[in-house]
């Protein structure tokens, strides 16, 4: 890229492939409508006008999981919802990433103790990419969160070699 | 109706065999709205019956049912209102541990159908002749009822053993 900098005219851009597919990516990242409890509440506020999801390219929730990039996990999530989140994970289409959203997602929260129905965080069936404190979060936080996720995507290698844990050691 | 004119006609119709107690609890500016009818296990269909269909009680609508756990007996307890007369009843039906049978009234009131249900998904309270006797708030495969006192808490690896 820096051989060819500023040989073409000025209306042309010059970019890795990488940068590009990560920056398509990042800006249009279309969650799931997928509300589990009282942090549904939040994600609705922060997808509405007053904080509005839409200047980062997510205020797009699809009723779909085949149309969905994101699955925020919002609220508590108990034994019988957990197989229906696995199941609507598995029909997510690469590539797909997942937010933990409150305390419940994250660990089981409140009902660590005494919640015999509630998963002890839903990582133990899916895999995390952000996980959001709060009980619930105020939509700040998940947009925090969120910002997260976009800094996450921009690192990604799509078309280079993966990096491996051998060359960072 | 208050709840004494009810607990009187009550006992007048069916005798002290079948309506075994009138417990005044509860406020008494009130007017005792805790209080409640103790009836015999199997006298409640016919009891329910009356209450429903008699011209002076009308009692049409069921708000709840629910279960609890005592030290020596269960008990089931129903909440009562009457659109048309504007009064309420509560009855309480207690049931050995040992054997936890109530008759069902789904046949009085359909509202009792999905109540029955939950109160044996969480109690573990049996009731005959209830058309379909599953659980309606956990997932089929559960072992136990959560709500009793010797319930204890299930180990996650167990449970992803038995299919969760």
């Amino acid at each position: 890229m820096g051989v060819l900098q500023g040989k073409f005219e000025e209306s042309v851009i010059v970019t890795s492939v990488d940068a590009l597919f990560n920056w398509a990516r990042l800006s249009s990242v279309w969650p799931m409508t997928f509300g589990l409890a009282c942090c549904a509440i939040e994600m609705m506020h922060t997808a509405n006008c007053r904080f509005d999801l839409d200047r980062f390219g997510m205020g797009v929730f699809r009723g779909s999981p085949r149309q969905s990039d994101l699955m925020i996990v919002a609220g508590t999530v108990t034994y019988k919802m957990a197989q229906r989140i696995k199941l609507l994970y598995d029909q997510m289409p690469e590539p797909k990433w997942v937010l933990a959203m409150g305390s419940c997602a994250i660990g089981g929260g409140p009902y660590y103790e005494h919640g015999y129905h509630v998963v002890k965080g839903v990582d133990l069936y899916i895999p995390v990419d952000v996980y959001v404190p709060g009980c619930p979060p105020r939509p700040e936080t998940l947009m925090a969160g969120l910002m997260e996720l976009q800094q996450k995507i921009r690192q990604d290698r799509v078309l280079r070699k993966k990096e491996t844990t051998e060359e960072v050691a | 109706m208050d709840h004494n004119e009810i607990y009187d006609l009550l006992k007048m119709t069916f005798g002290p065999e079948r309506i075994l107690e009138n417990c005044k609890t509860g406020d008494e500016k009130k007017g005792y709205r805790d209080s409640f009818i103790l009836i015999a296990k199997d006298a409640l269909p016919e009891v329910c019956q009356f209450l429903r269909n008699d011209e002076r009680l009308r009692f049409n609508l069921l708000h709840c049912i629910s279960g609890v756990e005592w030290p020596e007996y269960f008990e089931s307890v129903y909440h009562l209102f009457s659109l048309p007369c504007k009064h309420r009843v509560t009855l309480k039906v207690r049931v050995e541990k040992t054997e936890p049978r109530v008759p069902s009234v789904t046949g009085l009131w359909p509202a009792a159908n999905w109540l029955e249900r939950e109160t044996y998904d969480m109690v573990g309270i049996v009731y005959d002749g209830h058309p379909s006797l599953t659980r309606i708030l956990l997932p089929e495969e559960w072992e136990g009822h959560p709500l009793r006192k010797e319930y204890e808490m299930p180990d996650h690896e167990h449970l992803r053993e038995i299919g969760f």
